[in-house]
């Protein structure tokens, strides 16, 4: 009874683990599918077609391809955005901070849908045709407040002594900046851009509404669903996910074998914002 | 670069307008426009023109009220569990995962790199009429032999409590993993017992991450269209549902602005009361 007692807590873990894993199992599993018929719902049986055949379904390969591209471009001029953001909020004194806290805060917390409908209004009365250039616009938008706040928690931290050092030996401003205080902040905006690229490519809601006849991976799928949804769906789902998850294992084990060497506490292997990113009083 | 070094109080604005520009014209602007169509009249086919139509909202009120409570309704209770679900979990991995603690995290998270439509259509498989799951609530008789979980609110909520569990467990987890171990300690040499230590230490420690987890949960939840159209039927329809059908396939603009606007208002209703129920402080900091 005791042991049971003990042992509770870990065996809701090892559950709420398989809970969480579960869908994920399936998707995995259903890549190596041979359906019989137009449903993927039922195992037939195991094949590696789909995996080998993976653009065997029209459109598939483009949609793929295109969303990689936005994800690429909109990550970058995302990042780029949100570490100035960064800098100048923490490092700076200035009139109107309340408004730029508040402004970075609020998409992140405004649903999505009204995001897509609002842009989608925007570039309706503006007569903007809608296609690859408002996708990347607005997700550009929807990154950027993840940016600031990744690079916003690691800035914070950001011993300064650093680059007074620098400076103090004879550094400019610009040098100090390239030398020590970006190479500092690198692991930072990394996780920030891979955070983005990953936003970027799951986003389905707001690009649904700004895409016109463009074709992102999630829009391939929602179409799809409507019918029947090809086993190459799960292949390249299953892909991205292992993709993801092999870099954020590397990188902690990376950190893990960074901190037994320097006996440092464990990093920040994630991006993980520091709770609710709050906009600060004026 | 003289004129900056003489003007340095322009610098921080210099860096702030990229990105400022950015979000201002790209999220507040868009929002004006939004206000600007729910408050007009008209069809597509004649064309629409703003007479101030504030009945726009009445309508959508009165019309919608049905996916509007339905919305909340199914956020809400996916929220609670959620928060149910995650907290036993987060507290595992903050006090027992050692030195794996982050790699558990990865666990939490992993069903995030499965694109979202492809992660809600594994439910379709998972709870399907002959599945598994059916099968074993049927052989226990807590479902009926015509009994089903797919286009029930069941499914929806389901789907929605999963889809956003991370995002409650993600601050939940950073406020436990915060807590100082030698607060817990000093309970237990004042001789609190377990549950006493849990109640009056770590529970009230991990109130932050809980009203931030609740949020992050609540308000996308209560937007969501995607689970109710993959797993529900429009039985099960949520006000993102109407907005989306509105905005894409009806082309009725100014219901959907007022609807949008009615959403975010209420989302914004919830938080109040929630900030009353919660304290201020912990709700900004």
């Amino acid at each position: 009874m005791r042991w049971v007692r003990k042992h509770l807590l870990t065996g809701y873990a090892i559950l709420a683990f398989g809970y969480l894993m579960l869908p994920v199992a399936v998707v995995i599993l259903f890549s190596f599918n041979a359906p019989a018929g137009r449903f993927n719902y039922v195992w037939e049986g195991f094949t590696l077609d789909n995996w080998i055949h993976w653009d065997a379904v029209p459109g598939i390969r483009d949609a793929v391809v295109k969303s990689l591209e936005v994800g690429i471009v909109s990550t970058i001029a995302a990042t780029a955005l949100g570490t100035v953001l960064a800098l100048a909020i923490v490092r700076h004194r200035f009139r109107g901070r309340g408004f730029v806290n508040v402004l970075v805060f609020l998409p992140m917390s405004t649903p999505e849908i009204v995001l897509g409908a609002s842009l989608l209004t925007m570039f309706l009365q503006a007569q903007v045709v809608t296609g690859f250039v408002t996708i990347f616009i607005a997700h550009v938008m929807f990154i950027v407040s993840y940016v600031v706040v990744t690079v916003k928690a690691r800035l914070i931290d950001f011993d300064r002594h650093l680059e007074e050092a620098a400076m103090d030996l004879g550094a400019g401003e610009w040098t100090t900046f390239r030398l020590i205080t970006l190479p500092l902040l690198a692991p930072a905006i990394l996780s920030a851009a891979l955070l983005g690229f990953a936003l970027s490519i799951d986003d389905f809601v707001i690009t649904y509404f700004v895409a016109g006849s463009t074709t992102t991976f999630p829009l391939f799928v929602w179409g799809a669903a409507r019918v029947s949804v090809p086993p190459q769906v799960n292949v390249i789902a299953s892909a991205i996910f292992l993709v993801s998850v092999l870099f954020m294992v590397g990188n902690v084990l990376w950190g893990l074998r960074a901190s037994r060497r320097s006996r440092e506490p464990l990093p920040q292997a994630l991006p993980i914002p520091e709770a609710l990113p709050q906009p600060e009083a004026a | 670069m003289t004129f900056l070094h003489r003007h340095k109080w322009l610098t921080p604005y210099l860096l702030l307008l990229p990105g400022i520009a950015w979000l201002a014209v790209f999220f507040l602007v868009p929002l004006g426009f939004l206000g600007y169509q729910s408050l007009q009249s008209g069809s597509f086919e004649s064309g629409y023109s703003f007479t101030w139509e504030f009945s726009n909202y009445w309508d959508a009120i009165s019309t919608y009220n049905e996916q509007l409570i339905r919305s909340f309704l199914y956020a809400g209770i996916a929220t609670v569990i959620a928060l149910l679900v995650a907290y036993p979990l987060v507290y595992w991995i903050a006090f027992r995962g050692g030195r794996w603690k982050n790699l558990f995290l990865i666990l939490i998270v992993a069903p995030l790199f499965v694109t979202y439509l492809v992660r809600t259509l594994a439910w379709l498989n998972i709870l399907a009429d002959e599945g598994p799951i059916v099968n074993t609530l049927k052989t226990l008789g807590i479902l009926g032999s015509d009994g089903r979980l797919l286009a029930t609110g069941f499914a929806v909520v389901a789907g929605i409590t999963y889809n956003f569990l991370p995002f409650m467990a993600l601050p939940l987890y950073v406020s436990l993993e915060q807590i100082d171990s030698r607060l817990l300690e000093a309970a237990e040499d004042l001789y609190a017992s377990k549950r006493q230590a849990f109640l009056r230490v770590t529970l009230p420690l991990s109130a932050p991450g809980i009203v931030a987890g609740t949020l992050l949960t609540f308000i996308p939840a209560a937007g969501d269209f995607i689970n109710a159209q993959l797993l529900g039927t429009p039985r099960q329809s949520m006000v993102g549902n109407v907005i989306q059908s509105k905005f894409l396939e009806l082309i009725d603009y100014p219901a959907a602005a007022s609807l949008s606007f009615i959403l975010m208002a209420l989302i914004l209703a919830a938080l109040l009361v929630y900030a009353r129920a919660v304290g201020t402080e912990r709700l900004t900091g």
